[in-house]
């Protein structure tokens, strides 16, 4: 088997004093969809984080196609083939969409822009009517389309997605989903999702992990999770939709 | 009438040097949210470098027009050179290391820093008056013969100069800001400094950026106050990086129009207040104005209400 795109390998995170990650172990491979699901405050945000440098792993290492980036700038890292649309969505509200597209590829030397655009436009149409809009005043889901869209403005191997179905309609749910299997179906785009909604997340993908306060405690396929006892009674409950 | 217009011109020149400063004090507070006290310093610093420049390659009055006015450019785009290296350091040496420190400690570092260089400045230059002799003179009358005791309105060359190049400089800024990729990144940078890392930009280099051209504008401003008012010392930054605060606080502070509209503002409130009153209490004036601004806009004429911050 070829080595991961991404290999996470004992990671341990503080904040000042306290622990949030306690030597997680994972890997992302080149065209896999990987879900990571876990209760909220398991430390799945700060995962993703740290894999960006932000906060930076105490110890462990994180390498990316065979390369420690653990030490390197945040802004390093995103310039190698990592995007992050990340909790919360981070949308710059004072920006305009076109704007924050724009901030997408700025790690790009621009020449496929219009091409990109015009490919975030047919996965969300939305965002073409809005785009001289102003962030801040976009709708949840809208702003969530915007920030998978200036992830994928960068062009990466390795898209984060941090809880895109996070206070989403169901219906936008939907929507968000599909694209994310169509772009790894038919671009062979790797993606590493966090999810609490734990139905939809490990329907997705290819593989998922477990995490429960800053370890990871259970691995399988997607799918075959999802038929454990123990993952159906802890995430689950009511989730099923 | 004449009168007025004499204070309107006054006011706008004098608005200009100080709309100039306060863009640095906007820019570096909207970016890390700091007021960099020694900005005022970076200023007098910029006066000093100009004086030390037209001194060294013997820019004199008697020179023809056209060489002196390409002098004065030269001399200009050098000491904004210079300055901004003055800026870049002080916000590497004293700011970026401090940066996640706890929160009064920019504060201190920055008060520290504008004493500094006084001190500095004064000790490597003297503390006496340094004079200059006046480059730019003449200029427009109206009327140009005025009738025995009738007020005839000063409009001079270097006035024009000054307001002229102010205007292109905002208006460069203004669109380097809205349109480049390095705006971009700047305006990033302010809204959500990590989200600007997690999008590729260098966050650190950005807000270096920040104190560059901030310093550079102040120098601009510093050798408009050298050519204008012909004598500058070590102690010009402390009030006209006051009345320059002022200014940003007065537009909302973080707005890059605001600072120019409230340079513009405390000029001709200042103009008109020693024009009409007296020139004793015009600092009084513009603080007194301020104040009032500030209790039905608590985020000053052209900033953004605090809780859209959140
Ligand atoms: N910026 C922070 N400062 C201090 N503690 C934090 C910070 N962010 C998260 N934590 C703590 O780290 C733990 C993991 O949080 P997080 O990674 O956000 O979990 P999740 O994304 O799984 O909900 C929680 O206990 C949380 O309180
Ligand atoms: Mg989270």
């Amino acid at each position: 088997m070829s080595a991961p795109l991404l290999a996470v390998d004992g990671v341990e995170t503080f904040y000042g004093k306290i622990q949030a990650l306690r030597g997680v172990e994972m890997e992302v491979r080149e065209g896999e969809i990987v879900s990571l699901i876990g209760a909220n405050g398991a430390g799945k945000s700060t995962l993703m984080m740290t894999i960006c440098g932000a906060p930076q792993a105490r110890n462990g290492r994180i390498i990316l196609e065979g390369r420690d980036i653990s030490r390197m700038p945040t802004h390093q890292i995103m310039r190698l083939g990592v995007a992050q649309s990340p909790e919360g969505r981070r949308i710059f509200p004072r920006m305009t969409v076109l704007e924050n597209l724009m901030m997408g590829a700025a790690v790009t030397d621009g020449a496929h822009f219009e091409d990109d655009l015009a490919r975030m436009f047919t996965l969300f149409p939305v965002l073409e009517r809005r785009q001289g809009q102003r962030g801040g005043t976009l709708s949840g889901g809208e702003q969530q389309m915007l920030a998978i869209s200036r992830a994928l403005m960068s062009r990466p191997r390795l898209l984060l997605l941090d809880e895109p179905s996070l206070g989403l309609a169901p219906l936008v749910v939907r929507q968000i989903f599909k694209v994310i299997k169509e772009l790894n179906e038919s671009q062979g785009l790797t993606v590493f999702l966090v999810e609490q909604n734990a139905f939809h997340a490990l329907r997705l993908a290819h593989r998922g992990y477990v995490m429960v306060n800053g370890v990871i405690t259970m691995t399988g396929a997607g799918k075959e999770l999802l038929a454990r006892e123990e993952v159906r009674a802890a995430y689950l409950e009511g989730g099923a939709h | 009438m004449e009168y007025f217009l004499q204070q309107l011109i006054n006011g706008i020149t004098l608005g200009s040097i100080y709309g100039l400063i306060a863009i640095g004090y906007t820019m570096v507070y909207g970016i890390i949210g700091m007021i960099n006290f020694a900005h005022g310093d970076i200023f007098m610093v910029g006066s000093f470098i100009a004086l030390a420049l037209i001194l060294m390659l013997g820019v004199a009055a008697s020179a023809p027009m056209a060489i002196l006015l390409v002098a004065l450019l030269g001399v200009l785009a050098l000491s904004m050179a210079l300055t901004a290296v003055w800026g870049w350091a002080v916000e590497r040496l004293a700011y970026r290391p401090l940066r996640g420190s706890f929160r009064l400690a920019p504060l201190i570092t920055a008060i520290g820093m504008s004493l500094a260089l006084q001190n500095f400045v004064q000790i490597a230059q003297g503390a006496r008056n340094k004079p200059l002799e006046p480059l730019i003179s003449g200029g427009f009358s109206f009327p140009a013969n005025p009738a025995p005791g009738q007020f005839s309105v000063q409009l001079s060359y270097m006035q024009i100069g000054i307001v002229v190049t102010t205007v292109a400089l905002m208006v460069g800024f203004s669109l380097l800001i809205s349109r480049t990729a390095l705006g971009r990144a700047q305006r990033a940078c302010e809204q959500d400094r990590k989200m600007a890392s997690l999008l590729g930009v260098d966050v650190d280099k950005t807000i270096s950026v920040t104190f560059v051209t901030g310093a550079a504008l102040a120098a601009v401003a510093g050798m408009f106050f050298l050519l204008y008012y012909g004598v500058i010392d070590f102690f010009i930054g402390f009030v006209a990086g006051v009345k320059a605060f002022t200014a940003a606080v007065l537009g909302g502070i973080g707005s890059l129009p605001g600072a120019m509209l409230g340079g513009l503002l405390i000029g001709l409130i200042e103009a008109f207040w020693s024009g009409y009153f007296s020139s004793d209490y015009k600092d009084v004036a513009a603080f007194s104005i301020l104040v009032i601004v500030l209790i039905f806009m608590p985020s000053g004429l052209l900033g953004r209400p605090e809780i859209e911050k959140v």
